[in-house]
């Protein structure tokens, strides 16, 4: 009883989470050091076009991936005819949503920390002999790294809160697609306090030692550039 | 070996020179364009017409239409404020253009020579000003640079380092054997370091020197 109202969904909203922040973090990443360059035409526009799930109610963003994902849906049918597999009303579904919503965040965040990253470090490194991958993996992406973790952080957070986009694509089927804001959802629904208040609990304690984690992790990696040694940031002497 | 022109805001960069084996001072005041003139050299901006020939290799040639990416320039290049790389070593900075970045002996060779070999485990943000600009000049030579350029190298750091460095610099032009290009607004460093300097004004050379007999140094003004 217990495994079915409370571990299942956590240990499938722990997936879904993970999965989906993987997926936005290996799409939002180039897409955002594409965006951090050079400007181009209609920039503008695919800059709006990138952040708009992040405004949009979750269930527009629902309707939009059921009509893309669905039986006769462009990307549905692709899936179909590719590898024979459907996301609507299973946990590949919670997936998407989770992944589209999470994405905006995860991309707003990036982009602004490459935007960051001082131009003449990148051009010091080109001067050096550096072609742009090795400028890119040596120095814009770990310089950029706090600001990555930031935007992983927020996008866990986010994908694993998604509620509105996930019923509408993947449905509230328990054991199956029922992630753990669904579960909240049903067990108040039908009175069931006590398992409302676990999960309850179990979504703030997990979301808390998260951020806490990683945020320490990086904060460490900081501190080690700086104040590691036993000078103190001296000025101007020989 | 230089012959550039580019639009700037409010003026035209007019650069002609020819520039040996020699320390070469730009010097200034702010927005001449001498910057601009050294990041043209290293690839970093595109100058609209002219060329740029080092050591026989075609860097750019508007008539040619060649622009060689500065990861293929061999051009060093020290920043104004030195661009050090804060996540690595003092080490890992020196080495970051070494060909053969096995070569650990060459890099302790070099960090012995600018004195900053028992910092080599320190990080940018642990070190002063002018232990930062020694980081530089050796992340820049171990590049195996055909050309140094300096944008105002000296400029951030307080009179006594200054003065030391100085010697330093010179001292280095001639060990490496290659030319050094460096831009200033400083009348007396100019002197002090040049063997030859130009000064530049709304993106003109207006004036040339030699501060040492170079009878085979010729300079156009463009």
């Amino acid at each position: 009883m217990v495994d079915e109202k409370i571990l299942m969904p956590a240990l499938l909203s722990l997936r879904v989470a993970v999965l989906a922040v993987v997926l936005a973090f290996i799409a939002g990443v180039p897409v955002a050091r594409l965006m951090a360059g050079r400007d181009f035409p209609g920039k503008e526009v695919a800059e709006a076009v990138l952040t708009l799930p992040l405004v949009l109610p979750p269930t527009v963003v629902g309707f939009g991936l059921l009509f893309l994902f669905g039986k006769h849906g462009p990307l549905g049918l692709l899936l179909e005819k590719l590898w024979g597999v459907s996301v609507i009303f299973n946990w590949w579904g919670a997936v998407v949503a989770s992944t589209v919503v999470a994405f905006p965040l995860l991309y707003q965040t990036v982009r602004a920390s490459f935007q960051s990253v001082d131009r003449n470090l990148e051009n010091a490194a080109r001067t050096l002999g550096a072609g742009e991958w090795r400028v890119f993996w040596t120095i814009s992406l770990p310089l950029a790294w706090p600001g990555l973790v930031a935007g992983t952080v927020m996008a866990f957070a986010r994908a694993l809160g998604e509620f509105g986009a996930t019923l509408m694509i993947a449905g509230n089927i328990p054991g199956r697609t029922q992630t753990v804001p669904l579960a909240i959802y049903a067990a108040t629904e039908s009175g069931e306090n006590r398992t409302a208040l676990v999960l309850v609990g179990i979504m703030t304690l997990l979301s808390f030692a998260f951020i806490l984690g990683v945020n320490l992790l990086s904060r460490c990696r900081l501190k080690r550039w700086t104040t590691e040694g036993n000078r103190p940031r001296a000025e101007q002497s020989p | 070996m230089l012959n550039i022109e580019k639009e700037l805001p409010s003026f035209r960069l007019r650069v002609n020179l020819r520039v040996l084996n020699e320390f070469l001072v730009v010097v200034g005041p702010s927005g001449a364009g001498k910057t601009t003139l050294l990041q043209c050299l290293a690839g970093l901006q595109r100058p609209e017409e002219g060329e740029i020939v080092l050591k026989g290799r075609v860097l750019y040639s508007s008539t040619g239409r060649v622009n060689i990416p500065p990861r293929l320039r061999r051009v060093g290049y020290v920043f104004q404020d030195y661009a050090l790389f804060p996540h690595l070593t003092v080490e890992q900075n020196a080495a970051y253009g070494m060909k053969n970045r096995r070569n650990g002996l060459e890099v302790q060779e070099m960090l012995e020579m600018l004195q900053i070999s028992h910092l080599a485990r320190r990080y940018p943000g642990q070190i002063s000003g002018g232990e930062r600009q020694r980081t530089a000049l050796a992340r820049a030579l171990l590049a195996g640079p055909e050309l140094l350029l300096l944008d105002e190298p000296l400029s951030a750091l307080d009179y006594e380092t200054r003065l030391k460095l100085r010697g330093e610099l010179k001292t280095l032009q001639r060990r490496w054997g290659i030319p050094f290009i460096l831009v200033t607004h400083d009348l007396e460093e100019a002197f002090a370091l040049g063997d030859r300097v130009v000064r530049l004004e709304r993106g003109e050379v207006v004036w040339s020197s030699s501060t040492r007999k170079r009878p085979d140094c010729t300079i156009r003004h463009g």
